[in-house]
């Protein structure tokens, strides 16, 4: 078992929320938050990934990869590293551009629409936020940080940046700690501020869906468990893509996994089913018993 | 083998009564004290090195001291320095009235330095950001060898292009008289320092982690944004450094200046007249004059004057490095 098991108790509730039947429960630890919207599979998806295969140069690291992602859902992919995880999110948002020999086959639908349809690349990218792994306070004020994006989608009125950037730092889980230091360097707060402050920069953008990449590969413990918290409260108004190199942390979060290994899409299906054994591949229970690289 | 301090260190060890740690303490010992061959090559290479660095600061506080020794008990004695920066007249051969006011030198080099830096800073720091940001594959690799090419120009042959092309093509062009001008050398001297601070410029932007591009990428910021938002904040501090080494460069450059600049002791009202420069006043006279005369001690000031204005620069210039390193 993955050493973070350990916060499984913590989370106990959380079985009630992931099962349909018990709808309308609110979660215990959120304060007044209303009924949730759960994901519905009858719901238009909000991202569809067909038949997508990534390469670089002539090495094919993604072959044939489908799943769905549906409204206010999270989305849990898992697999061992160089699976082709980072490369996927990469695909999404279109980052691929500059990535020298990078090549994505396939089709990827964001709102209906195939994301290489775009013409504007940065209205796509705006859309989706994307918080690295590790953690890149840009070298500007945390202010600075977090008023970027609207500055640059053309928000000038200093009283709305103003209201952007306390409202997205309060949903972090950061402002507290730095709403007295607004104007030192963001590249100066510990780690695990900068990851949430890097959340806070990509909720500023207001997403559709939010992708995160091992976010918590450089966050202690403590902070990891925050952060869950606050992508519990994000679900409500946004769709999100999880990929985690903690097996149970997608248990914890993700109503839907994915397991990848080597380029391949092993198992998509719900993380009930995934950790209960209930599963296609036996690789898939492999792995997330831990009897796996 | 064991030195006389090793064997103390196994016996003392041995005495407090560690009997079955001392045989291994005395073999520690061994190693501890082994003069390997990569000991004396490491040692060798430090005394070199210290050598080096050593003789650097001797050879400049050698020049200083020299520099200092010919002007200062001049500029101490006779030089009346209140002449020196405010008067015009740079006359240090007239018979009857020596004088020695640098201030037209002075307004020569600067005019010309100023001209040059106003040409050159935004089309280096413009080529900078093209290398660095946008060119990509066979152009930048091309782009990247032409700068290092300019860079390697000697100054004379700059000077010659500048006495030979740009002298009646700016005559032509403009229907002045003359084309040896603060804008000739001007020009010259901004193509000059350009490739030295389009290196350094793109070093400085280079220096910026990828990690940042791609997180104001993922923002949905645009190229030029990234740029201008992210990429060009962060490397202030690098960039500031090229400018000023830069003018540094363009300050102490005699040849070219001195070929283009037609050489008249003159405070420029227009880009068309001619100038004199501090260094080319240095190398054109220091020649002809007597060794210990006055006219001799004065040009060594002027040399302690151009010193210090570039030993400013260049430390300030290092501080700001300095700065980069530290965040
Ligand atoms: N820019 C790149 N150029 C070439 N190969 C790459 C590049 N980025 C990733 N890869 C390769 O693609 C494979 C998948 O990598 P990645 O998507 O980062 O996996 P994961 O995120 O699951 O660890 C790895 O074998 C990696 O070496
Ligand atoms: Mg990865």
């Amino acid at each position: 078992m993955v050493s973070d098991s350990g916060h499984l108790s913590r989370f106990g509730h959380q079985d009630n929320r992931k099962s349909p039947q018990k709808n309308g429960l609110t979660d215990a630890g959120a304060v007044g938050t209303p009924p949730e919207p759960r994901p519905v599979a009858g719901d238009p998806p909000k991202l569809v990934v067909r038949n997508v295969s990534i390469s670089y140069g002539k090495k094919m690291v993604l072959r044939d990869v489908s799943f769905e992602v549906r409204q206010n859902e999270i989305f849990g992919i898992i697999g061992p590293s160089g699976s082709g995880k980072t490369s996927l999110l990469r695909a999404l948002n279109r980052m691929d551009f500059f990535v020298p020999g990078m090549s994505v086959q396939g089709s990827i639908l964001f709102g209906g629409r195939e994301v290489r349809m775009w013409r504007n690349v940065y209205a796509l990218r705006r859309k989706i936020g994307v918080v690295f792994p590790l953690p890149v306070g840009l070298p500007l004020s945390v202010y600075d940080n977090v008023s970027l994006a609207p500055r640059l989608s053309g928000v000038r009125d200093p009283r709305r940046l103003d209201e952007i950037v306390e409202r997205c730092l309060q949903r972090a889980a950061l402002w507290d700690e730095v709403k007295d230091r607004l104007n030192s360097l963001g590249s100066l707060l510990s780690g695990g501020q900068q990851q949430r402050l890097t959340i806070a920069r990509a909720l500023s953008q207001e997403p559709d869906l939010l992708l995160l990449d091992e976010f918590s590969i450089a966050v202690d413990p403590v902070t990891t468990m925050r952060i869950e918290d606050v992508l519990q409260g994000l679900r409500q108004e946004m769709s999100i893509i999880l990929v985690t190199n903690l097996v149970q942390q997608a248990r914890r979060l993700a109503d839907r996994t994915a397991f990848f290994l080597m380029g391949e899409c092993v198992e998509v299906g719900d993380t009930e089913a995934i950790f209960s054994g209930d599963v296609k591949d036996p690789r898939t229970r492999a792995y997330v018993e831990g009897r796996f690289g | 083998m064991g030195s006389p301090e090793s064997a103390e260190v196994a016996g003392a060890v041995e005495g407090a009564g560690v009997a079955e740690g001392a045989g291994v303490a005395a073999s520690f010992a061994e190693d501890a004290d082994a003069r390997t061959m990569a000991w004396y090559v490491d040692k060798g290479v430090e005394i070199l090195v210290f050598i080096g660095g050593v003789s650097a600061i001797i050879f400049i506080f050698g020049i200083f001291g020299f520099v200092m020794k010919e002007g200062a008990g001049f500029i101490a004695g006779s030089l009346d320095l209140g002449e020196f920066f405010t008067s015009p007249r740079w006359a240090p051969t007239s018979s009857y009235n020596p004088t020695y006011g640098a201030l037209a030198l002075i307004a020569g080099t600067a005019s010309v330095t100023g001209l040059a830096m106003l040409l050159a800073v935004p089309f280096s720091l413009g080529t900078a950001i093209y290398i660095a940001e946008f060119a990509t594959g066979r152009i930048r690799e091309i782009l990247k060898v032409l700068v290092e090419l300019l860079a390697a120009i000697p100054s004379v042959v700059w000077g010659f292009i500048g006495l030979s092309i740009m002298n009646p093509l700016i005559i032509d062009l403009f229907n002045v008289p003359v084309g040896l001008s603060v804008l000739n050398s001007g020009i010259i001297l901004g193509l000059m320092a350009a490739p030295i601070m389009t290196t350094i410029a793109e070093d400085a932007l280079k220096a910026v982690p990828d990690t940042y591009r791609e997180a104001a990428e993922a923002l949905g910021a645009t190229r030029w944004q990234v740029v201008f938002r992210v990429v060009l904040p962060a490397a202030k501090n690098g960039l500031v450094a090229a400018v000023l080494l830069g003018v540094g460069r363009g300050f102490g450059e005699t040849m070219a200046v001195l070929m283009a600049s037609g050489h008249s002791i003159n405070i420029p009202t227009s880009v068309f007249d001619s100038v004199r420069a501090l260094t080319a006043t240095i190398a054109a006279e220091l020649g002809e004059t007597a060794v210990g005369s006055d006219h001799y001690k004065a040009l060594f000031a002027l040399g302690i004057f151009l010193f210090l204005v570039t030993f400013i620069i260049n430390l300030t210039a290092d501080l700001v490095i300095r700065g980069v390193r530290k965040r």
